[in-house]
């Protein structure tokens, strides 16, 4: 084959009103690794299905050129682009737990695309099932192609969906945000499988909001914004030298500076766990965790899926009792109070969560969510109205969202209400646990300026918890690392993630994915 | 792990006789409010002599304590003895087992015409142009809407009266189940694919929906090999329950056919006032709902496998 494998020019995608796409080109050749690089909503998604026909039903797609392996596809009937699907092209989607059909076993599916596109034996087609999981890196295959989704682990399953594209060998795979549900250990393990592949000849598409993992294996970057691409050209040129101003935001946004250090010194000790212990059926997930918290710093946990993070912040709040150890807020345990007075102490630590859509009562307004809170910080019905605006313009909102419901907000300034709501009963601690990672790279940097304002203005500790070691350095002023419930590692943040002592902390650090000279390295 | 299903096994048996005791005692407990003397209640509208008078006081042991009487009756229930129907001059167990066969046929057949055509209805339907989706709405209203009882008459009317096609009476073979089974399943017809269409629509949003799509498969493979099995659960569970319902359309349709069957028992029971028949129904009814749902869970773990990991 010596054309590209796809050539795209002028492609429009239109939903109703709405323009996803608009005059995108360009093409990829054979064995080529190219990258559409964008935050929600910026087309990259789309323009990455137009190449299977799998825009939509309400889609209006028109192309002033859309070639697949030479073959003009803006006629293509569906009978045609289902020869492509899988066969030309294999397409590898986010979360492998959603992506591959929870009832069916993972070899089912592998076979799905052998016995659409090629004519096998069922022996030739268990024993292709076994080679391709092989190739994909599962070990044992032969039982692990009779698991399902869910009895895989996170990695394993994400490398079976990968197989299941790559059944009948496509000369291109589409990867659309392949290792963004991941822990960043099994990213890295996924990211080199995928170099694996391209290193055997197939070509990809990788769609990823993320920059540096774009970096990492991409020869030429397309950057997306509202349906367009701004800027093109080869990967090292546009993440060290990007042109569009748009493209710089992008890259500043990424979280890789470290803290200062703090406006004042921290005061006294706000929130302590000491020796925190608790047991899930048949497994420890929180294992002898200790620290302390005090006023205007910030203190990072850092762990992959199932390190105990959560476990530990539900116990800090006082929303699990742990099995041993005690945790205390300003000074006063959790354990052997009376609801009441749980309720009380309740005020004093307060909590922002990933997704701020979940914890809103969708019918509620802003105005009800932000009233209901001041109620319980016991603020009087008078009050309220002009309490809730001055906490929202401390948030960087103002009046207009008040009778608004959260649905209608975007991601960001749903995040914002989720922080004023915390903020209202006029907390010393706040509880971060993920706050950011649901949100863009951009709203995320505004996010986090924001947090750190508001501690340099109100002198509130965070309890800061996240899977990203760039938002970890980024905000915190000490780090506890977590794996399997126990601290493995603890102490000032730039020490620990720049010379850091345990293995496991120099493991998680060697897999993230980093920006060609975007950062000193480390 | 075998112990453990072991354990879901007696706890759901335990849950079932639990559930089993609680209609027995019910049933003793209504027989007991009954306005007037028990003995009345037993006889119902009959007129007896006063030896059948005696009889019934010492079989049911009318004269002793309650507590006693509560204990006697639950040892001949346990030994399979409902009692007697003094109208009908049979125990009622041999005839809610004469009764039975017709009506489990009945039901068993539209239970079968409905699945058979609510399940292609809304493969076809789900996630399609909106007038296609308004049509077949439109239809399932009517269904849901039109009284059991209506419809019968009205396929009495048209398929029998005017077009002889089938028997207007009796449960002599296949052709004289057609016209009742199908005033049956209207109604289960229609609720059945809307709550199968319903899945189906939420399952067709699902990621590894795309996938399969992108995999090269056909629209007609992925609602038939993918979507078809998830959007079962809720609609199997809908099935079960509409099972329970059914028996009360019977009453009806059996009526209207002249069919026999545990309809015309209970109804006759009921205008007759032959409380044992009654308390009898009620009984098999409350097993049959046990069963159904027993049935059911089985049925879960076999169509989502993940839920066996839940269930230990």
């Amino acid at each position: 084959m010596s054309g590209p494998l796809v050539e795209v020019a002028g492609l429009e995608v239109a939903f109703g009103d709405v323009r996803a796409v608009r005059d995108v080109s360009f093409t990829i050749g054979p064995g080529e690794c190219v990258a559409l690089v964008g935050e929600s909503g910026s087309g990259k998604s789309v323009t990455a299905r137009t190449l299977l026909g799998l825009t939509g039903d309400g889609a209006d797609v028109r192309a002033a050129t859309l070639r697949i392996d030479g073959a003009d596809a803006t006629g293509f009937t569906e009978r045609r682009w289902r020869a492509v699907r899988g066969t030309k092209i294999g397409y590898v989607l986010q979360d492998a737990l959603v992506s591959l059909d929870p009832l069916r076993p993972v070899g089912h599916e592998i076979a799905e695309a052998l016995t659409l596109h090629r004519s096998l034996t069922r022996a030739e087609r268990t024993a292709r099932v076994v080679e391709l999981l092989r190739a994909a890196g599962v070990p044992e295959p032969e039982r692990r192609a009779r698991q399902r989704p869910h009895e895989l682990s996170g990695g394993l399953r994400q490398r079976a969906l990968i197989a299941s594209a790559l059944a009948c060998d496509p000369a291109l795979l589409i990867a659309d945000e392949p290792t963004t549900a991941l822990d960043v250990t099994v990213q890295a393990q996924i990211l080199r499988l995928l170099a694996e592949r391209r290193a055997a000849g197939t070509a990809l598409l990788l769609i990823s909001h993320d920059l540096a993992v774009v970096a990492e294996l991409a020869d030429r970057v397309l950057v997306m914004k509202d349906g367009r691409v701004v800027e093109e050209g080869p990967v090292r040129d546009v993440l060290t030298a990007p042109a569009h101003a748009y493209t710089r935001t992008l890259l500043d946004a990424v979280p890789s500076t470290p803290k200062p250090a703090p406006a004042r010194p921290p005061g006294e000790v706000v929130l302590a766990a000491r020796g925190l212990v608790k047991d899930f059926k048949d497994r420890r997930a929180v294992d002898d965790v200790s620290f302390e918290l005090r006023a205007g710093e910030t203190l990072g946990i850092v762990g992959e899926s199932g390190s105990g993070k959560t476990t530990t912040a539900r116990l800090v709040l006082g929303l699990l009792d742990p099995d041993a150890g005690e945790a205390a807020v300003d000074g006063r345990p959790w354990h052997g109070l009376t609801a009441k007075e749980r309720r009380e102490l309740r005020r004093h630590v307060q909590v922002v969560y990933q997704d701020p859509l979940g914890s809103f009562d969708p019918r509620f307004t802003v105005r009800r969510v932000l009233d209901e809170a001041l109620e319980v910080g016991g603020a009087p019905r008078r009050a309220r109205r002009d309490r809730a605006v001055e906490l929202l313009e401390r948030v960087g909102l103002d009046a207009s969202v008040l009778d608004r419901r959260p649905l209608r907000l975007s991601g960001g300034q749903r995040q914002r209400v989720a922080i004023a709501r915390a903020l209202a009963p006029g907390p010393r601690v706040l509880v971060c646990d993920e706050p950011v990672s649901a949100l863009d790279v951009s709203v995320q940097a505004q996010v986090l300026d924001l947090l750190a304002g508001l501690q340099d203005d109100l002198g509130v500790a965070y309890l800061f918890i996240s899977h990203h070691l760039g938002v970890i350095r980024r905000v915190s002023d000490r780090v506890l690392v977590l794996k399997d419930g126990r601290v493995v590692e603890a102490g000032d943040a730039r020490r620990v993630l720049t010379e850091p002592r345990a293995d496991y902390t120099r493991e998680l650090l060697a897999a993230v994915p980093t920006l060609p000279s975007a950062e000193p390295a480390h | 792990m075998s112990r453990r299903v072991v354990r879901t096994v007696l706890v759901r048996l335990g849950t079932s006789l639990l559930v089993l005791w609680g209609a027995v005692t019910a049933a003793f407990v209504a027989l007991h409010l009954t306005p007037g003397s028990v003995v009345d209640a037993l006889i119902g509208s009959n007129t007896v002599t006063p030896q059948v008078r005696a009889q019934i006081i010492a079989d049911y042991g009318l004269d002793r304590p309650l507590w006693r009487q509560y204990l006697a009756y639950l040892g001949r229930i346990l030994h399979g003895d409902l009692g007697r129907s003094y109208q009908l001059h049979e125990s009622v167990a041999s005839a809610l087992g004469s009764q039975l066969a017709p009506s489990l046929q009945l039901t068993l057949v539209a239970i079968g015409l409905a699945l058979l055509v609510s399940t292609p209805l809304a493969l076809f339907t789900a996630r399609r142009r909106r007038w296609v989706r308004a049509l077949s709405s439109g239809i399932e209203l009517v269904g849901v809407s039109i009284p059991t009882f209506w419809a019968a008459i009205l396929l009495l009317t048209v398929f029998s009266f005017r077009l002889g096609w089938f028997p207007a009476a009796g449960a002599t073979g296949f052709g004289g189940l057609v016209l009742p089974a199908v005033a049956v399943a209207i109604p289960v017809t229609a609720l059945l694919t809307q709550v199968t269409r319903e899945g189906l629509e939420r399952v067709l949003e699902e990621p590894f929906v795309l996938t399969a799509r992108a995999r090269g498969m056909s629209d007609a493979g992925v609602r038939t090999r993918h979507a078809l099995r998830h959007a079962a659960l809720p609609a199997v569970t809908f099935a079960g329950w509409l099972f329970g319902l059914m028996l009360g359309a019977l009453v009806p349709v059996e009526q209207i056919f002249s069919r026999p069957g545990l309809g015309q028992l209970l109804l006759t029971a009921v205008g007759g006032k032959d409380l044992p028949i009654v308390m009898g129904v009620v009984l098999f009814t409350a097993l049959v709902y046990v069963v159904v749902s027993s049935a059911l869970d089985v049925l879960y773990l076999v169509i989502d496998p993940r839920l066996r990991g839940a269930a230990r």
